[in-house]
């Protein structure tokens, strides 16, 4: 279980809090949607869950315990932009082995053709390229999968497809998903609840 | 890029008065399009086909003159816009690059400042103090304080949420009923649909469609296995029910949606269709 406890959070000494005593906890193969408009933190939650950020006050916990440095991190960020979160002068195979040597049954389920290795990540698509982040963080130690927009650049089609994929490999391992977008429609369809921490006039 | 005829045939056409949608998926050549349009493709690239405005063949030198003053581009993010430079300086500046007098640059820019309800202060402000919705106006402004008859919008609703998403669509629209004709090119079906009189789906670098709006409404009038795909695959349709069980990899050659497609046979894998005319409409599909 991924579970934070009165999470408040601010970027400078001297501003207002971002938002504060925020609770959540995200069970193995629950999904839980995460919508809001633009600026109000969402993105910057979703760090605060992988440990990428420290919080104001409040802590998060996996299983029981603190998140481990140094070790391989249960808890995975998709971001919305692929192309920031790779190395743009590595190629395909080098950014995907970043992770671990992924298995060749996860790249089948995310249609990730084999001639794609040997290219630059400006040479794929988009969609193209988001299939190998999500099969870089669907590292076999993954637990739970923090969705930040992860789809909201790629047309209806792209989207479906690659949704599909995630949501069949969740079910199979059993993984948490936190789903952030301000799609509701897109929200209702696929989460078993959400949390509307942020949609509220704040 | 490696591919060296990409994009290979695009088509279309847009009347004044008119918001013409260009949808597809990310990738397909959109952007390309617009920078087509408006002659700013770097040096290397190879363009074949016509360009008509206004009933002449545009040349790079027309493109050129054109440019700001009779095409111009709503820019997709707010990076376009210089962050050292008050916007009100950015605004003036335009309109001055298209014609208008510097002495009359500042009360054109106070009207443009109106016209899209921001306050007067907001021309002493720089980029970072405008909030997406408001930096959006900002480069509308920019784009329109010229004059131009035909603006190209790319992706103008990206990173914005709903309330700032629809209010950039009504201004888009709000210019098309003032005459001018608008290019909407966007990855967002539903969005461009909000506004849109036609709609043309481009998929792999070619045009595959072109519809009018209404046609997009699950009654079946979609022309095009790739559009139906498209539509069908919106969350608040059937979102990923209708997909085959596994997306085969893509091929090279004849139609670009024969990955996807169900009614694929062997013309299509090596024969690209033409774009014939159909329903008021047109389609490149060998089964339509």
């Amino acid at each position: 279980m991924l579970e934070a406890h009165g999470i408040a959070f601010r970027y400078e000494k001297n501003r207002p809090l971002l938002f504060q005593g925020i609770d959540l906890t995200l069970k193995p193969g629950e999904i839980i949607g995460l919508p809001g408009p633009s600026g109000r933190g969402k993105s910057t939650l979703a760090k605060i869950l992988a440990g990428y950020l420290t919080p104001l006050q409040g802590d998060v916990q996996v299983e029981g315990n603190p998140l481990k440095k140094n070790t391989f991190n249960p808890v995975q960020i998709l971001f919305q932009h692929p192309e920031l979160a790779v190395n743009p002068r590595w190629k395909i195979k080098n950014v995907l082995a970043e992770a671990g040597p992924a298995s060749p049954g996860l790249l089948n389920d995310l249609s990730i053709d084999e001639t794609w290795m040997e290219r630059y990540p400006h040479e794929l698509s988009g969609g193209e390229l988001q299939r190998i982040c999500l099969a870089r963080a669907l590292n076999p130690g993954t637990r739970y999968l923090l969705c930040d927009e992860m789809t909201s650049m790629l047309d209806a089609l792209t989207q479906a497809v690659i949704w599909k994929a995630v949501l069949g490999i969740a079910e199979k391992r059993n993984l948490g998903l936190l789903v952030i977008s301000h799609d509701a429609a897109l929200i209702s369809i696929i989460c078993h609840r959400t949390l509307d921490y942020f949609i509220q006039p704040g | 890029m490696k591919s060296d005829n990409f994009p290979s045939s695009l088509d279309l056409w847009v009347n004044k008065g008119e918001v013409l949608a260009v949808v597809g998926q990310s990738g397909a050549g959109k952007s390309l399009l617009a920078h087509a349009l408006l002659g700013v493709l770097p040096k290397n690239a190879h363009v074949s086909g016509q360009l008509i405005f206004k009933g002449r063949n545009l040349t790079l030198t027309d493109m050129n003159r054109l440019r700001g003053r009779e095409i111009a581009l709503i820019p997709q993010s707010m990076t376009y816009l210089n962050p050292l430079l008050k916007v009100g300086v950015q605004i003036a500046r335009a309109a001055e690059l298209s014609g208008v007098s510097p002495k009359a640059s500042r009360r054109a820019t106070m009207e443009a400042l109106r016209r899209y309800r921001l306050a007067e202060e907001t021309a002493s402000w720089f980029p970072f103090q405008l909030s997406g919705g408001m930096a959006r106006r900002i480069l509308t402004a920019t784009a329109t304080i010229g004059g131009a008859d035909l603006i190209l919008a790319d992706e103008p609703t990206n990173g914005l949420d709903k309330d700032t998403a629809g209010e950039t669509l009504m201004h888009l629209r709000g210019l098309a009923d003032t005459g001018k004709a608008v290019l909407l090119i966007t990855h967002d079906i539903e969005a461009a649909l909000s506004i849109a009189d036609r709609v043309t789906v481009f998929c792999g670098g070619v045009t595959v469609e072109e519809a009018l709006a209404g046609d997009f409404n699950g009654s079946g009038r979609l022309r095009h296995p790739y559009s139906r795909a498209l539509w069908d695959a919106l969350p608040g349709r059937g979102f990923v029910g209708s997909l085959p069980a596994r997306a085969p990899i893509s091929a090279n050659g004849g139609c670009p949606f024969i990955t996807l497609c169900q009614q694929f046979t062997s013309p299509c894998e090596s024969l690209l269709p033409d774009l014939k005319s159909l329903n008021k409409g047109r389609v490149r599909c060998h089964h339509a």
